[in-house]
């Protein structure tokens, strides 16, 4: 194979990999927090691929400032659906409540469906073309965006949780539930700062794709399993785990896609993920 | 106060009425009708095969259109390619299935994979099975597989003109899956699966071989969701990957067997009765709403998790005492 074409691959699973990062830092927080693996999360991103849309459609809102709405939209909706939803269940065993987010999934798609119909949309932004020449690999500029994006609302976070009070609290409630609430941490209202976060962390990178990306009711299937592999990989409320797991993925899949006939690329990842999940399933990094 | 002989005639005559019945009934029904009876047999039949590993032994599978997917394929493409009946292909398919079950399940277990863990990489091993049927030629790709109509129907291919034949090997399948259900709820197997579930680390300490048990679970229920591929294919006459091995199959075992109350042997026919019901009657008036149907399933859902945790059976069962129950710890 050409170098260049191996080349272009790495950076373009680089570029994904940023992307995948954040939306794993938000699944990873409220798996850290509640023990919860959150399966709507993908219906999530699609919400804020949506809001994205809608605004930029409706108020030719650009789709980076948009993040400006989206974020605190989601923010809302996903400490919504966790005093609604998930608060009333936290105690109940894991298979009710991994149904219960199934359902959450379930229905916020059907309502895009029955809101919005099945049709592929996509933003087309003015720039959407402009692409980076680097030496010899090409980058396109929307990606590269989203990638910078990806990482910097990641750090912002990682500040956030290691500098402020409720960052603390929130660590401090991820390792120890019942200890964090015994020294006067508000344990229901970390839960629903962190599902909130959560959710905002998707609906940021559901806005960062947007511009390069189609939408439609069912596309946060596509992002379900690999955001599940980021975080497993990295290590279940590690951090740091789920931002190299979010390049990992990003790498394997752009690696596979070019080695590999078809689509048959994508099972790289999805081996890598299970030879992990075997010999190693608290993740690289935990 | 009935004697034990009056008692004893009149089991029998339940029994008869229900056997009539079932035998019966479906004669009076429209096309449509008989339709939706099928569909929920049918997924009943799929929700009581995820409940053997999943509700019984309590290793919860999101990856069982994986199996599904196997019994569909292996008996379509046996028959399409080298002409075997379908019924010998499903027998094949059940048992590659529950051979493919044993190794996920020896695979897995054996490093000790629990919940969302093992939930995971059920489905992670369902999503490259899809991959690989996409992607390559002898599964038909994307095309997928449709199956060559014999005229006149014909009991060695599987297929048949009328609906009421295909009811009665639902029918059939459903009793068995059912049997093997009461079978668990009152026999050695079904007492270790329940310990595992309840507590696999005292279960262990008891000298249950706990890796053994579960492994057995899965190929169990392997066996007999790859059984309910065949029957799909050989009623709709077509797979195709995402039909095949795709996430709603499984989501639809899983919904149901929860909705209806999981690790109890009529929660699966219960959850499936119901929300089948419910979706046909909600597609009759607002059917012409795309998603609306699927929506207020999915409501339906979330109210039960949170208010009937031990789904619609948690109702009609006696409940279990405060202390013993695992839903209120």
């Amino acid at each position: 194979m050409e170098l260049r074409v191996l080349l272009q691959a790495i950076v373009s699973g680089l570029l994904t990999g940023g992307v995948y990062a954040l939306i794993g830092v938000g699944l990873n927080l409220i798996f850290g927090v509640m023990k919860i693996i959150n399966f709507a999360h993908g219906s999530l991103l699609m919400l804020g691929m949506y809001s994205t849309y809608w605004l930029f459609t409706f108020f030719k809102i650009d789709p980076y400032l948009s993040l400006a709405i989206t974020v605190p939209l989601l923010f809302l909706i996903g400490v919504i659906i966790q005093k609604v939803l998930i608060n009333p269940i936290i105690e109940y065993p894991e298979n009710n409540q991994l149904v219960l987010t199934m359902g959450v999934m379930l229905f916020l798609e059907n309502l895009a469906l029955f809101l919005w119909g099945p049709d592929f949309r996509t933003v087309k932004v003015s720039y959407v073309g402009t692409v980076l020449s680097l030496s010899i690999v090409r980058v396109n500029l929307l990606r590269f965006i989203a990638f910078a994006g990806g990482l910097l609302l990641a750090l912002l976070l990682y500040i956030f949780l290691k500098k402020t009070d409720m960052g603390k609290a929130i660590r401090a409630s991820s390792e120890e539930r019942e200890g964090a609430s015994v020294v006067g941490i508000s344990v229901k209202r970390v839960h629903l700062i962190s599902f909130g976060i959560g959710t905002a962390c998707v609906g940021a990178a559901g806005t960062l794709m947007t511009p390069f990306f189609y939408l439609s009711p069912h596309v946060g299937h596509l992002f379900l399993l690999t955001a599940f592999m980021v975080v497993v990989m990295g290590g279940m409320g590690s951090f740091i785990g789920a931002i190299i797991g979010g390049f990992i993925i990003g790498l394997t899949e752009s690696l596979g896609a070019v080695t590999l006939p078809g689509s048959l690329g994508q099972i790289i990842p999805f081996s890598l993920f299970v030879i992990i999940l075997l010999f190693k399933p608290t993740g690289l990094f935990k | 106060m009935m004697s034990k002989q009056v008692k004893k005639l009149s089991y029998g005559l339940v029994f008869v009425a229900t056997a009539c019945f079932l035998f019966w009934g479906p004669h009076l029904l429209s096309s449509y009708l008989l339709h939706v009876v099928i569909l929920i047999l049918f997924f009943s039949f799929l929700g009581s095969a995820w409940n053997v590993v999943s509700g019984y032994a309590g290793q919860f599978s999101f990856g069982h259109s994986a199996f599904f997917g196997v019994g569909a394929y292996l008996s379509s493409l046996l028959y399409v390619k080298s002409g075997i009946s379908p019924w010998i292909g499903m027998l094949v398919g059940a048992v590659f299935a529950a051979g493919l079950g044993g190794f996920i399940g020896y695979l897995t277990f054996r490093y000790k994979l629990k919940g969302a863990f093992f939930a995971l990489s059920t489905f992670a091993f369902s999503e490259m099975l899809r991959i690989i049927a996409l992607n390559w030629s002898i599964t038909g790709k994307a095309m997928g597989i449709l199956i060559p109509l014999k005229e006149g129907g014909s009991f060695q291919a599987f297929q048949f003109i009328d609906k009421l034949s295909y009811y009665y090997i639902i029918l059939l399948m459903v009793l068995c899956v059912l049997s093997v259900s009461y079978g668990l709820d009152h026999s050695k197997l079904g007492y270790y699966f329940k310990a595992i579930r309840e507590d696999e680390e005292a279960a262990g300490s008891l000298g249950i071989n706990i890796l053994k048990y579960k492994t057995i679970a899965l190929a169990i229920s392997a066996f007999f969701t790859a059984l309910g591929g065949t029957f799909y294919a050989q009623y709709m006459f077509y797979i195709d990957p995402d039909i095949a091995f795709g996430t709603n199959v499984t989501i639809e075992m899983i919904l149901r067997t929860m909705l209806g109350g999981v690790g109890t042997v009529f929660g699966p026919l219960i959850g499936s009765a119901v929300l089948e019901s419910m979706a046909e009657v909600i597609r009759s008036f607002l059917g012409e709403y795309k998603g609306v149907s699927l929506m207020l399933y999915a409501a339906m859902l979330i109210f039960v998790m949170i208010f009937f945790p031990h789904g619609l059976m948690g109702l009609v069962r006696r409940r279990p005492k405060e202390a013993a129950d695992p839903i209120k710890r």
